[in-house]
């Protein structure tokens, strides 16, 4: 038969009410942590849209033929495929432009007879090691065909970038608080049952017990109670983070990336229940060795 | 630090105080051999549970010198003070049986704390169980046991490691007389193969009926008297300021 635990933590209060503060803690920090990846992995498709494309815009002839302004599309194109870094120049199709327009203006805008004046457009690729001076370029381009504008996404999007990575650094700050309100929570937990069961340490203090004999009641205990914790937390976060993923596949948009996050994303997230049973674990062994090593 | 000889215990001006309170202990020395046998008496408030306290280690003195089985206590790493304690065998006074456990639990935590074998455990616990009389209650729990069944509860735990000190606390205090005599035979029997026994005691039919030294706190000084010295009249008084 085997014998019952010397301490009898199972019963004392902490050992119910820390599982469901740890779930909590887990499921906020579960939370934090995928909000923080997929911030990351925003900004990082960001940043390579950034890199490697530039748009230029070439305004209408004032004449308003089409043969003039395919004649100036084409003379920014030769500059463009000149200039040095750049792999590629290409101009987007009237038709592509009309129904890129057509949710707005309707179609066949583009016809010489309608006479709209829609710029064409010119999706350019560059190197992407390569540095490209858009306001030489745009001087460039200016010199032969005027009314020329080259934009290169960054003026928006590189405040769109930091905006993300503030909020990134939040997300990781208060993935830090959880963790030290959780450390202060086992703390406090390990004391309070330190004090409960006083006699009985200090009896197997006296009949010789070391130290780690004590410490590793309280170790298992708290390896127990952090992994119910955190798998439950885990569980509700997985589960949260599926039903926003739903939710956003409604969002159209082409600035948003999907939401989803990959398999070592979700790993990391899956990890935080480790993390917490680690914690609680580590927290719990270190205050009863501290608490201990005070006795005679 | 090691110090010679057969001493088991060795105090030297020991001197013990609580916080910012009185000395409760002034200047004890004393010395006791290896297979001795020592009543410990004095009134309530004397010290004796100071003194007991020093001797199984739960307490370190404010002053002076305690040596136990030759390791200067001062001077000893702590890594090595559960060995020491081990070698000790306590029985308290108010038992300190854990509830939730088991006569066998109980009686078998000093050798779990000291990593042996269940199959040790599970050899020895019951043959000592048996020899103090209680092997049918084994799986009892300290709360359905008589005073007199936990006392021997607690007297089996003290021994199952057998220690080479044996400091039993007012162990009759919670027996009869018939009962009592009986336990100071076991604690003889243990003498005899080579234990020290220190016995903490009120009851002087007890110590009068055996023929053994007598260490006698008084006012917070310890005096070594021989076997057979009478109690002064005044022994049983209260030692209100001695009092932890």
């Amino acid at each position: 038969m085997p014998s019952a635990p010397v301490l009898p933590l199972t019963r004392d209060a902490s050992s119910r009410f820390l599982p469901w503060l740890i779930a909590f803690m887990v499921w906020l920090a579960a939370m934090a942590l995928a909000a923080a990846l997929v911030l990351s992995s925003f900004s990082e498709q960001w940043r390579n849209d950034l890199t490697g494309t530039l748009t230029v815009q070439i305004a209408t002839a004032p004449d308003g033929q089409l043969a003039t302004t395919e004649h100036r599309l084409n003379r920014a194109l030769d500059i463009l495929r000149k200039t040095p870094g750049v792999i590629a120049a290409k101009a987007v199709p009237l038709k592509k432009i009309s129904e890129l327009l057509a949710p707005w203006l309707g179609r066949d805008v583009v016809t010489e007879t309608l006479g709209l004046p829609i710029p064409r457009l010119i999706d350019v690729k560059v190197q992407p090691e390569a540095i490209i001076d858009v306001a030489a370029l745009r001087e460039r381009l200016n010199k032969e065909v005027d009314g020329t504008q080259v934009d290169d996404h960054g003026a928006w999007l590189y405040k769109l970038i930091a905006l993300a990575g503030a909020i990134e650094a939040i997300a990781l700050a208060v993935l830090a608080l959880i963790s030290i309100v959780a450390i202060a929570t086992v703390i406090f937990a390990t004391r309070t049952s330190l004090t409960i069961h006083r006699d009985v340490i200090e009896l197997l203090h006296v009949i010789g017990a070391k130290d780690a004999y004590v410490a590793d009641q309280f170790h298992w205990h708290a390896l127990s109670l952090g992994l119910k914790g955190g798998l439950a937390g885990v569980f509700l976060a997985a589960t949260t983070l599926l039903g926003l993923g739903s939710l956003w596949t409604g969002v159209e948009s082409s600035l948003l990336p999907p939401v989803s996050l990959n398999i070592w994303q979700w790993a990391c997230v899956l990890a935080v229940a480790l993390i917490a049973a680690g914690i609680s674990t580590v927290t719990a062994r270190f205050t009863v060795l501290r608490a201990l090593g005070r006795m005679p | 630090m090691l110090l010679g000889g057969r001493d088991v215990i060795r105090f030297q001006n020991v001197g013990v105080r609580y916080g910012l309170g009185p000395e409760i202990l002034h200047d004890v020395s004393m010395r006791l051999e290896e297979g001795s046998l020592h009543f410990l008496t004095g009134a309530s408030g004397a010290g004796k549970s100071s003194l007991l306290r020093l001797m199984y280690l739960a307490n370190q003195p404010s002053r002076g010198l305690v040596s136990l089985f030759g390791h200067d206590i001062a001077t000893t790493p702590r890594r090595d003070l559960p060995g020491l304690r081990r070698q000790v065998g306590v029985v308290f006074q108010n038992f300190r049986l854990i509830d939730h456990l088991t006569a066998m639990e109980n009686v078998a935590l000093p050798l779990r704390v000291a990593g042996a074998s269940e199959s040790q455990i599970r050899e020895h616990v019951p043959e000592l169980l048996n020899w103090v009389g209680l092997s049918d209650q084994i799986d009892a729990r300290p709360s359905t046991l008589s005073g007199g069944q936990k006392q021997r509860v607690a007297i089996a735990r003290a021994i199952i490691a057998r220690p080479k000190l044996l400091l039993a606390d007012e162990p009759t205090g919670n027996v009869d007389d018939h009962i009592a005599m009986r336990l100071m035979h076991l604690f003889e029997e243990l003498n005899k193969i080579g234990t020290t026994v220190v016995v903490a005691t009120h009851n002087k039919a007890l110590v009068t009926g055996f023929s053994y030294p007598r260490l006698h706190l008084a006012n917070g000084e310890l005096s070594v008297l021989k076997a057979g010295t009478p109690f002064a009249e005044n022994d049983d008084e209260t030692n209100a300021e001695g009092l932890r």
